[in-house]
């Protein structure tokens, strides 16, 4: 019988769900099969359009989604059968949620004439992804997968990015209807402001003209939005200095005379310090966490905020915005590039200069490691100083992600990826590998620890199997380093169940021979740049370089935590001087002798 | 301080819906004084009525703002203080012959109403807004309540405006 082309073709749902991801563009799909979605297996085998790779756990198939996503700026595909297939993706989702990473899983549902029974490896995932999805579907007819599809991807990669999840029954993928590609969709509850205001862009420009301390704050909002050119040339228009989240490390060059680095907990102290002393703070793409204000109240004390954000419910949650903007981060910066250029602004040197002079004096370092051991900061700053131009770093979350955001290379958009909001250990093997298949031809350097590497690392099968050549570099100090970190400082030294004793287990380089990698171990100082030379080397497998560094290592500067930003220790009970800079600045005003940061905004 | 607003809802018709907002509210540590949910002339489209109880016009607005971003929430107002607001009373009040009368006449100061009687009980039913079933539950309170439910708070503005054009079904 002969198709007719007027008709719509009679598929299974099984079908559909390949033929709208193939429509849909996708090349790449992250997962693992089971009962429930087997289906979708079958038609999967056949298509010619949709890579799947296989991984060893659903967890990384969500990660592996986020770090093609982050890379590529395109959405993320993972999909899982029902039940504990569907739950061990709900770390990554979360991760992704709290990210605002645009992903799509795809889960099977037992039949629904099973659902609410309890059956086999029924989960009511729909329900427990709720509060950590931007949407989700249940679908249960075969008729509605192509909408749910379609919708499912324009909801994760428009507004604020987020992983959306659908949920398909097995009868649905099993029965047959004809395949009708939805025209439109069917979503009168959303619709993202994307486009700013011109009267709120028009009276952010008015303060910005009125500064005489302004600070951009830029977020990860700014990585997404891919609006990274037009933050360079509003900076390059208005000569404000720059400090960059640590979801936004990429977004400008550390390397540029305006970058003060990363603000918050861990900040560099003139980035922190910058935003303490601001009169004016223009917050794009970002959030007011609590890792980067500190103590709310205690925050920017004298600023007036500017806050642009896609999504409204960011503007005012945290701190209160003087002048919000809704709107898309890219439409915003240019905007505010036209309103800006050409203008008069005002003479910003003097704080510039001092906050240079902070940049001079307080650039994030390290103490020397006691003899024969090895410093992790600088290994990592070896492995960024060596690593190609076109080079993708992706981290694990704890101290060595801290100093891999200070002592990388960060210079170019869509090449640094971290765990930020959720601070999932585990993130870096699956998300490197991610990484890597959605930049093919980058080196894809991933930084990790002893802790997370061991939740994860069976991801490197995946990546050996399928022509994946990440490099990892275990930053291996046998502790919980943050933890630890904690513990020494407010645990009196009790370090409960922080060490891993990863010198004695696992033997790294022999798990991660038999993970199908190339792998060494490096003990001496003498012998770091030779293994990350050896490791940059090799491209036709993963590669695992566990570097033994001192355990004791710190991550300074810290603001302990419900503490104020003033309170910034640059080591254990040093806190940074700022008299003199601190003195020039307010020339105007009666100068206050001071001796800290925290005294001089105590004064003002 | 805390003060209480209405918020009139449309959102899609679907299962799930209820668990989303009830689910946002729990997270973020908003308070529901009140929820109802109801049918409109939209087969599409469910009403909900929620009353809140904020300390703070910020919380207000992130709520508003939170349930704008549940995409089947199609649109959210404050319903503004003179708003029609009514709730419905039912209550089970001890009564024997003697005192029947007297309840009866009792419920009828609050233009209520006996809708179920037994040689122990009368059942009456009142509709107004909070205080006066208040006012009423109190008096009914001598003579014995057996059972008392009420319902959630359902809510309109006044005049013409409606809250989506949808909901609005016209003669045409």
């Amino acid at each position: 019988m002969a198709d007719n082309p007027r008709q719509p073709k009679q598929m299974t749902g099984a079908q559909m769900i390949v033929a709208s991801l193939e429509k849909l563009g996708v090349d790449v799909v992250f997962g693992l099969p089971g009962g429930a979605i087997m289906p979708t297996y079958d038609p999967l085998m056949d298509s010619s359009k949709v890579r799947h790779i296989l991984v060893r756990h659903e967890q990384g198939a969500g990660h592996a989604a986020e770090g093609y996503a982050v890379v590529t700026g395109r959405v993320g595909v993972c999909m899982a059968t029902s039940g504990p297939g569907a739950t061990n993706l709900v770390t990554s989702l979360y991760d992704a949620y709290l990210d605002s990473v645009p992903m799509v899983a795809i889960t099977g549902q037992v039949g629904s004439s099973l659902i609410g029974t309890d059956g086999f490896q029924e989960a009511d995932i729909r329900g427990i992804t709720m509060p950590i999805t931007k949407h989700n579907f249940l679908v249960t007819e075969a008729s509605a997968i192509p909408l749910a599809l379609a919708e499912a991807f324009h909801i994760a990669s428009t507004g604020r990015p987020g992983p959306v999840l659908v949920d398909i029954a097995k009868n649905a993928q099993q029965d047959t209807a004809p395949f009708v590609w939805p025209k439109q969709y069917d979503l009168p509850g959303y619709k993202p402001t994307t486009r700013p205001h011109s009267r709120q862009i028009k009276e952010a420009s008015t303060l910005i003209r009125q500064a005489s301390r302004p600070v951009l704050y830029i977020g990860g909002g700014v990585a997404r939005a891919n609006a990274a050119p037009e933050l360079m040339k509003l900076v390059e228009v208005t000569g404000i200095p720059v400090t960059t989240t640590l979801m936004a490390r990429d977004v400008f060059p550390d390397s540029h005379p305006r970058a003060l680095g990363m603000p918050g907990m861990h900040g560099s102290v003139a980035a922190v310090g910058a935003l303490q002393r601001a009169d004016l703070i223009i917050a794009v793409g970002t959030r007011f966490d609590d890792r980067v204000t500190g103590r709310l109240d205690t925050f920017a004390p004298q600023a007036k905020v500017i806050h642009a954000d896609v999504d409204p419910a960011e503007i005012g949650k945290n701190r209160h915005a003087d002048v919000p903007i809704v709107g898309d981060a890219k439409l915003t910066l240019a905007k505010l590039i036209d309103a800006l250029e050409g203008k008069m602004l005002p003479d910003i040197s003097a704080w510039n200069d001092q906050l240079d002079a902070m940049k001079q004096v307080y650039a994030p370092s390290w103490e020397e490691p006691p003899a024969g051991k090895i410093s992790p900061q600088w290994v990592i700053s070896r492995i960024g100083a060596m690593a190609p131009d076109n080079s993708i770093f992706v981290t694990g979350v704890g101290q060595h992600q801290m100093w891999a955001s200070h002592f990388l290379p960060h210079n170019r958009p869509h090449s640094w990826l971290t765990s930020g909001g959720a601070g999932t250990m585990g993130y870096c093997v699956p998300a490197a590998m991610g990484a890597q298949v959605g930049a093919p031809d980058a080196t894809v350097w991933g930084i990790d620890g002893d802790g997370c590497f061991q939740m994860t690392n069976q991801e490197l099968v995946t990546c050996a199997l399928n022509g994946i050549p990440v490099k990892i570099a275990i930053i291996n100090n046998n502790v919980l380093g943050m933890v630890r970190q904690w513990q020494n400082l407010f645990y009196n030294k009790r370090f409960s169940q922080t060490d891993l004793h990863s010198d004695a287990l696992p033997d790294f380089v022999k798990l991660a021979e038999a993970l199908g990698c190339a792998a060494f171990r490096v003990t001496e100082a003498d012998d770091v740049d030779a293994a990350i030379e050896r490791a940059n080397a090799i491209n036709d497998r993963p590669v695992v370089v566990e570097f033994v560094v001192h355990k004791d290592a710190m991550v300074w500067p810290m603001v302990a935590s419900g503490t104020s930003n003033d309170e910034i220790k640059i080591a254990r009970g040093l806190a940074p001087d700022w008299g003199e800079q601190a003195a020039d600045e307010d020339s105007a005003e009666p100068a206050v002798p001071v001796g800290t940061v925290a005294a001089t905004t105590g004064e003002n | 301080m805390s003060s209480t607003h209405i918020l009139s809802m449309s959102v899609v018709n679907h299962p799930g819906v209820l668990t989303r907002v009830a689910g946002l509210f729990a997270r973020r540590g908003f308070n529901i004084e009140s929820l109802t949910v109801s049918p409109t002339t939209d087969p599409d489209e469910s009403r909900m009525t929620i009353g809140v109880g904020v300390d703070s016009p910020q919380t207000l607005e992130q709520i508003v703002k939170q349930l704008n971003k549940l995409i089947e929430v199609h649109k959210i107002i404050e319903l503004e203080d003179g708003a029609v607001a009514r709730e419905l009373v039912l209550v089970k009040v001890r009564s024997t012959p003697q005192t029947r009368s007297q309840v009866i006449d009792t419920v009828s100061l609050f233009r209520g109403k006996a809708v179920d009687v037994s040689p122990e009980s009368l059942t009456v039913e009142a509709t107004g807004g909070r205080e006066k079933l208040d006012a009423l539950v109190k008096m009914l309170e001598p003579f014995g309540i057996i059972e008392l439910v009420q319902s959630g708070r359902v809510a309109l503005n006044r005049g013409a405006a409606a809250l989506t054009s949808r909901g609005s079904r016209s003669g045409t």
